[in-house]
């Protein structure tokens, strides 16, 4: 880090930034790095989180390789395909939105979140009708659980257990996706600056939306298109 | 004592100063403030609150088993006892005393910021920690919860008839509340330090916390997601560890471990970051090899995660695990021993002074030896098949815990007292009282290593057929009385000295850090202008060699 007196000058440039700048940092650049340092700490939690149930995953995979196998012949992989094409869709235009706002373009940064958000919320209805079609073959863990025909019942309830697990909180993150991009959305159309006047906050919402989509990008092989 | 008389002189009509305790008074300050000073604060009574609590059960614990057959509770109470004394202890003391008090409060202050980097994070995360303690608080209430602070499955997921659905949901929101501490901290400590403060001239305490922050990011999230599948298993029936639903109890030991062994390092590696602090300022001395004290924090991180397996040597783990989680739990040994030799050389030829900081500082040094190597009785494979479930295992734990971290805590409290309220206590009754913690801890907790290793199971609440072990829990009980006590003559000291106290010096110890430039108590904006960081860390030398020292023979307000 630079050890010098030349904090105490950037210390008069506050007047600059004063929309989004806190008061705890000294100039916007040591506030966007830590931005940016908290956004992957943040997203590193994120990937333990997934990750015990990854682990999980593998486990009762190894151990129940034919029952997996038959129960997930029950997903709908149309469905799955569908939503993993909207999903990387959206990637693509919150990657474009953030470039958007590097360039301060207020309209195409609005251009770049509308579809994302429409990306999100096609991607839960779509989920929803895919839980319905499980529901209504009583696929789903519990009492009156029924088992595919061919797979045991354990082996396959653990399988929709972890479906269920696993797209379940993948879908809660999609929720505070959109509540996230929608408020971000907002803030632009009524341009406030502290995003209008600093890129990172956009950037921050862009990471998260990968995240989530990177999540997608290894539940849809798992459970829609693992080989026998 | 002489130390109260002295204190009667402060003249009454002193012109109040603006601190950041004063500096607005009204309780919607407090409680929406972004002020780490405050927010430590308030963690310290917050946690002081959790504390008399937990130590109240283990109170019920220690005068229960002072009779072979149990003196007033019922089996299933006691269950109870145990589970909301190790609950509260660990999740809501244990886990966040150091970083939540002492972290919060120095951190920024000894890098010379004016705040954490994420403050609104922070009091999100002192929010989450309150809420979760009053779930944990109301699952007592309700009935209280029967499964032992670790829920293993499947009975707590299927068949405890009791309230673990509040006291997960409370020990799942404080996960995320140190979570958020650990965010903050590790991006506080990368961006937010002043010109000058360079990685090597940080603090090792810094370091202790850098680390801690570490394992809390990379660990607390997998417990977790744990806790709630476990939960999502209780109330929907959602298998994924029971047996009865397809599923393997010992895959949710592995996934709690992976968390609850680092965990341990959690509670432990902030107070390592205390006991160099103290030593360093009570020896006038620099830490003796800084480097390998700094990277031992991190060497501990790393290894903490290597090693949750010794908790299930007796589950249906294969023999060959065993063997590799046994060797590198040994390792776990070599930087913890790094730590004690240079924490050792540094009192060497130092000019040692015992004000009360640094007798826990030495108290701590004694109990974390005993700690620390019966924990290598625990971790050989063939010792710890017969150990696993005794009071060894207890005796041990509360020796690094209680020996340990609390200690440590007690330590840096008493050591940073001045510096956030501005007030000196009475040190020699300090002394006395530290001494006092050392002889009732010890009294409490030594005996348990020898019934523990004549075989005492834990989690028992009678012993009747085997009435020989009634001495040795006698003891036990009568330490505990002792150690309560000395817990409650330090709170009202402290609490004495908030109001009668003498006026605490900027530097009453003579110490050397940012934190000790500034007045005591602190400015709401910590540092009036930016410091810029010239000279080394635990530079006592220059410092000594400036008369810098403040004279502290005695520190102010003390005869």
């Amino acid at each position: 880090m630079a050890a010098t007196g030349a904090h105490a000058d950037e210390h008069l440039e506050h007047g600059e930034h004063e929309g989004p700048l806190h008061e705890q940092y000294e100039d916007i650049d040591q506030q966007n790095e830590s931005y940016i340092v908290g956004m992957w700490a943040f997203l590193v939690t994120e990937v333990m989180f997934f990750g015990a149930l990854f682990v999980t995953y593998v486990l009762y995979r190894t151990r129940y390789q034919h029952d997996f196998w038959v129960s997930h012949l029950e997903t709908n992989t149309l469905l799955g395909g569908i939503n993993t094409t909207v999903l990387l869709t959206s990637s693509l235009t919150v990657a474009l939105a953030v470039r958007a706002a590097m360039l301060k373009n207020r309209t195409g940064v609005i251009l770049g979140l509308i579809p994302t958000l429409m990306g999100a919320v096609t991607f839960l209805v779509i989920k929803y009708f895919e839980y319905a079609e499980k529901f209504a073959h009583n696929h789903y863990p519990g009492p009156t659980f029924i088992p595919p025909s061919g797979a045991a019942k354990g082996p396959s309830q653990i399988f929709f257990s972890m479906y269920f697990g696993m797209t379940g909180l993948h879908g809660i993150h999609v929720l505070i996706g959109i509540i996230v991009i929608g408020a971000l959305l907002y803030l632009w159309y009524k341009k406030r600056p502290v995003v209008t006047e600093d890129y990172v906050p956009t950037e921050m919402v862009g990471l998260y939306w990968h995240f989530v989509d990177l999540v997608w990008i290894f539940l849809f092989p798992l459970y829609y298109l693992i080989p026998k | 004592m002489s130390s109260i008389t002295a204190t009667g002189t402060i003249p009454a009509a002193e012109p109040a100063e603006k601190n950041y305790l004063n500096v607005t008074t009204t309780f919607k300050s407090w409680a929406l403030t972004h002020d780490h000073k405050r927010i430590g604060v308030m963690y310290l009574v917050t946690i002081a609150i959790f504390f008399a609590v937990g130590s109240l059960m283990a109170g019920l614990i220690r005068a229960e088993l002072t009779s072979p057959t149990g003196n007033f509770l019922e089996s299933e109470t006691y269950n109870k006892v145990f589970t909301a004394h190790g609950v509260i202890m660990i999740f809501w003391v244990l886990l966040a005393a150091v970083p939540g008090i002492l972290g919060n409060f120095v951190i920024p202050l000894m890098i010379g910021a004016r705040d954490v980097a994420f403050p609104r994070l922070n009091l999100l995360s002192y929010y989450f920690f309150v809420g979760g303690g009053l779930l944990a608080i109301a699952a007592v209430l309700s009935g209280g919860v029967d499964t032992g602070w670790t829920f293993y499955v499947p009975y707590a997921s299927l068949y405890s008839n009791s309230q673990v659905g509040l006291a997960v949901t409370g020990a799942f929101l404080a996960g995320f509340s140190s979570i958020f501490t650990a965010v903050n901290f590790i991006v506080t400590v990368h961006k937010m330090r002043a010109p000058g403060m360079t990685w090597f001239r940080l603090p090792l305490f810094i370091w202790s916390a850098y680390a801690t922050s570490l394992i809390v990011v990379l660990g607390t999230p997998v417990v977790a997601i744990t806790l709630m599948m476990m939960l999502a298993e209780r109330t929907l029936h959602i298998g994924f560890f029971s047996p009865e639903l397809g599923g393997d109890p010992v895959l949710f030991q592995h996934l709690f471990w992976f968390y609850s062994h680092p965990a341990v390092y959690i509670m432990i590696l902030p107070s390592f970051g205390v006991q160099s602090e103290l030593l360093a300022a009570f020896s006038r001395k620099r830490v003796f090899g800084y480097h390998f004290v700094a990277f031992s924090s991190l060497a501990i991180a790393v290894l903490g995660f290597l090693v949750w397996g010794h908790h299930m040597f007796v589950s249906s783990q294969s023999m060959y695990q065993g063997v590799v989680f046994s060797l590198i739990t040994f390792l776990i040994a070599v930087p913890t021993a790094v730590k004690i030799f240079n924490w050792t050389s540094t009192i060497y030829k130092g000019t040692v002074r015992l004000h009360a900081p640094m007798i826990y500082a030495i108290s701590f040094m004694g109990l974390f030896i005993i700690g620390g190597l019966t924990g290598l009785y625990l971790s050989t494979m063939s010792t710890d098949i017969h150990l696993t479930n005794t009071y060894f295992v207890v005796a041990h734990f509360h020796y690094v815990m209680v020996g340990g971290a609390i200690t440590g805590l007690l330590g840096g409290i008493h050591y940073w007292w001045p510096k956030m309220f501005g007030k000196m206590y009475p040190d020699r009754l300090a002394q006395i009282t530290a001494i006092i913690v050392f002889l009732g801890f010890n009294l409490t907790f030594f005996p348990q290593f020898i019934v523990g290793w004549l075989g005492m199971p834990r989690r028992y609440h009678y012993y009747y057929l085997e009435p020989q072990f009634q001495p040795y829990n006698i003891m036990s009980s009568m330490g505990a009385s002792i150690l309560g006590l000395g817990f409650l003559i330090t709170g009202g000291y402290l609490i004495w000295s908030l109001k009668f106290g003498a006026k605490a010096t900027s530097n009453p110890w003579g110490a050397h850090g940012l934190e000790w430039t500034i007045p005591s108590p602190p400015d709401l904006h910590n540092f009036p202008t930016t410091p810029i960081v010239t000279d080394d860390v635990y530079d006592y030398e220059a410092l000594d060699a400036a008369g810098l020292s403040g004279g502290v023979v005695a520190p102010q307000g003390v005869s």
